[in-house]
């Protein structure tokens, strides 16, 4: 097992929250103030470049727990850099947390309640990944090779 | 083959204990089957009319006797004695309990085995070319890197929620024999001149009710970039692909929709990123599972005489055995195709005769291949007289591989929720009628295939004849195609005119087959035939 704290919020970030909910896309990049920003499943986030400098929280939309639009718009930011709070919001599952947190995502605001004992079970019991992803784990080839 | 280290059998195991617990959630109530369902999925579980059948992956259908046998003790402990061999190298048994498939999975976990990403909208089984390691005709064993990409698409975590299913197919030879044009993403291993290893990369064919034939978008992909390159395909996908109608959201209708080239240039400018960011697997990793890939210890100096003086053995010889790369060795392949039987079932008992043989006579390696037979890789020819014997004993002697009695058939409406029609007993019809060896043997290489409904999961579209289940006003009707190929030669085949009933599409197979032997020239296969004059002579032959 791996280690694996639960914040009771589900945030796994110590940084001060944004004090903004999240606009859309395109209003995010009309307002040079603006530091929150929702996407939705069509969007594409490397628009999003441009304005890392002053973007705090990026909320990603699961509208179905099945669609799976939300892991790939996680990946490429944080494959772009941005290191600012990535939450995962609507139909989100504790089934789904552990692929979530490899993909980057560090904040949750699920829909209904997640059971938090079972949260931390589902984030720690598996101790090797196969693949590199956004949440720095060393996949197992790494591990066969040193 | 390849044995998991102790990373693999942690991965395996933990993956069971995880189930075990969704299955106690769900039975108490903490989610929805809703929820439930996708998890349930990916672990192999599929709710079918009568029961949940439970479909084990057999990765890149290699299989040996330790693992056979335990597929042998499942058939006997959680289902009703028999298994069933399934057109992507799987093993599916239909008769399971909820509560209970925790434990066959556990029973699965001891011998390396599992039914991670067998069902469900995740990247499914690798399937490959039955023939891998003993072909005279391929440019290495393409099994090392099936096996790496079985590792880096388990768990995928970016990937596990995808639009629909996907399947990728593998081969290392120009005969294609795993239908790769027919799969989401086919690979052909190539070799440069300089001996490193790249891949052709096809994508966007299928099945189904669109079926397409793959598109080639890359003609040498330098192998070790396979899983960039593979991710760089299904986020493209994962991104753009349609989910609003689940009929149309298979990366077919991406590539279809956008046209491959376009689709080309978008994985491309996505690999670029994505190479930029992630490690891809080193060619040690590649070297480090190759090695449990060696060629087993052949005799050297064998000869290649055969005894064929008992004609029904050498007819089997004819039909059911291949060259083999080693001198003084063959390919033998089972056919699982008795007149009269269920395509690809069998009993728990034969399972266990499957696993001696293969102990005995193919240094421990049985495949299951994609037509619903299996393949025994290495027999020594010496050998193959006692082993049809003994096949022949257990009724596993027919010898009927690519005759018109080798018929893929899908388990259709006597276990499926989905299929309009009952395709087993329709199987079983035509089987007997063109049960005469001689008149199989006369009518030549020929795959006929039926689904019971448009999902095509018995692989109508590339059927030499192919038939289609459908349900005309509550009753069963079944359509006939003609001229698909799954081979490297790939094509979809075409509707010829109205439907069947089940004793009326027996007769209209008979007439095309009839039909084809007064025109056919010498040499020339139905397929070829059919390609050679079109559908004309067949329609008017069947519907006069």
């Amino acid at each position: 097992m791996v280690e694996v704290a639960i914040p009771s919020n589900l945030r796994f970030r110590d940084d001060e929250p944004a004090d903004e909910p999240g606009v859309s896309l395109d209003a995010f990049l009309d307002q040079p103030n603006a530091v929150s920003v929702r996407i939705e499943g069509g969007d594409d986030v490397r628009r999003l470049a441009p304005a890392f400098d002053r973007l705090k929280l990026v909320e990603v939309d699961f509208p179905r727990f099945r669609d799976g639009r939300g892991y790939s718009s996680a990946r490429i930011l944080r494959e772009m850099g941005y290191k600012g709070e990535l939450k995962a919001v609507g139909d989100v599952l504790v089934d789904q947390l552990l692929f979530m947190r490899r993909c980057g995502f560090d904040s949750f605001g699920p829909n209904q309640a997640i059971d938090l004992d079972v949260a931390a079970r589902a984030l720690s019991e598996y101790d090797y990944v196969y693949q590199p992803a956004a949440d720095g784990r060393v996949p197992v080839w790494k591990l066969r090779h040193g | 083959m390849y044995r998991y280290d102790k990373f693999d059998q942690a991965i395996v195991d933990t993956r069971v204990e995880e189930f075990r617990d969704q299955v106690r959630r769900r039975i108490a109530g903490e989610m929805t089957d809703d929820q439930f369902k996708p998890l349930r999925l990916k672990n192999g579980l599929y709710l079918q009319l009568h029961a949940y059948m439970l479909r084990v992956a057999i990765p890149y259908g290699t299989i040996n006797a330790k693992q056979l046998r335990v597929l042998a003790h499942i058939a006997r402990k959680y289902d009703r004695g028999y298994g069933h061999f399934t057109t992507r190298q799987n093993m599916q048994f239909n008769w399971i309990r909820l509560e209970d498939a925790p434990d066959a999975l556990a029973d699965l976990a001891k011998v390396e085995m599992h039914a991670i990403q067998t069902s469900g909208e995740s990247i499914r089984n690798i399937s490959a070319d039955q023939f891998a390691g003993a072909a005279a005709d391929e440019v290495c064993d393409p099994r090392p890197w099936a096996e790496l990409i079985r590792q880096f698409t388990t768990f995928h975590p970016e990937f596990s929620y995808l639009p629909r299913k996907f399947k990728i197919g593998l081969t290392a030879s120009d005969n294609d024999r795993a239908a790769i044009k027919l799969h989401d993403v086919g690979l052909q291993v190539l070799r440069d001149e300089a001996g490193n290893f790249g891949f052709r990369v096809f994508v966007g064919g299928g099945m189904g009710r669109t079926p397409f034939v793959a598109h080639l978008i890359r003609d040498f992909l330098p192998a070790t970039s396979i899983c960039s390159y593979l991710e760089a395909i299904l986020r493209v996908w994962n991104r753009h692909g349609r989910r609003d109608n689940i009929h149309k959201q298979r990366i077919k209708i991406l590539v279809h929709d956008l046209g491959a080239e376009e689709f080309a240039r978008q994985v491309e400018e996505e690999w670029q990123a994505i190479q930029r960011q992630d490690d891809d697997m080193p060619l040690k990793e590649y070297e480090r599972i190759a090695a449990y890939f060696t060629p087993p210890p052949f005799e050297e100096g064998l000869s290649d005489e055969l005894d064929l003086s008992d004609p029904r053995f050498a007819a089997w010889v004819a039909r059911n055995v291949d060259a083999h790369k080693q001198p003084g060795y063959a390919i033998a392949t089972i056919s699982l195709k008795p007149i009269g039987g269920i395509p690809g079932d069998v009993t728990a008992e034969q399972i266990d005769l499957l696993a001696d043989l293969a102990e005995q006579y193919s240094f421990d390696d049985l495949r299951p291949t994609h037509a619903q037979n299996v393949t025994l890789p290495h027999v020594r020819k010496a050998d193959l007289y006692a082993l049809w014997q003994k096949l022949d004993a257990a009724g596993l002697g027919t010898a009927n591989l690519d005759l018109i009695s080798d018929i893929i058939a899908c388990p259709g409406l006597d276990y499926c929720s989905l299929a309009n029609t009952r395709s087993i007993p329709l199987a079983q019809k035509l089987a007997e009628r063109f049960a005469d060896p001689a008149r199989q043997l006369d009518i030549g290489e020929l795959k006929l295939k039926i689904s019971g409904c448009i999902n095509a999961c018995g692989h109508h579209h590339a059927g030499h004849i192919g038939v289609l289940g459908v349900d005309r006003k509550g009753t069963e009707n079944f359509q006939l195609l003609l001229g698909g190929s799954g081979a490297e030669d790939a094509s979809l085949g075409k509707i010829v005119g109205p439907g069947f009933t089940e004793d009326g599409v027996v007769d209209a197979v008979e007439r095309a087959v009839e039909k084809y032997r007064a025109i056919r020239t010498d040499g020339e296969r139905f397929l070829d035939t059919y390609r050679r004059v079109g559908v004309e002579p067949f329609k008017e032959a069947i519907y006069g």
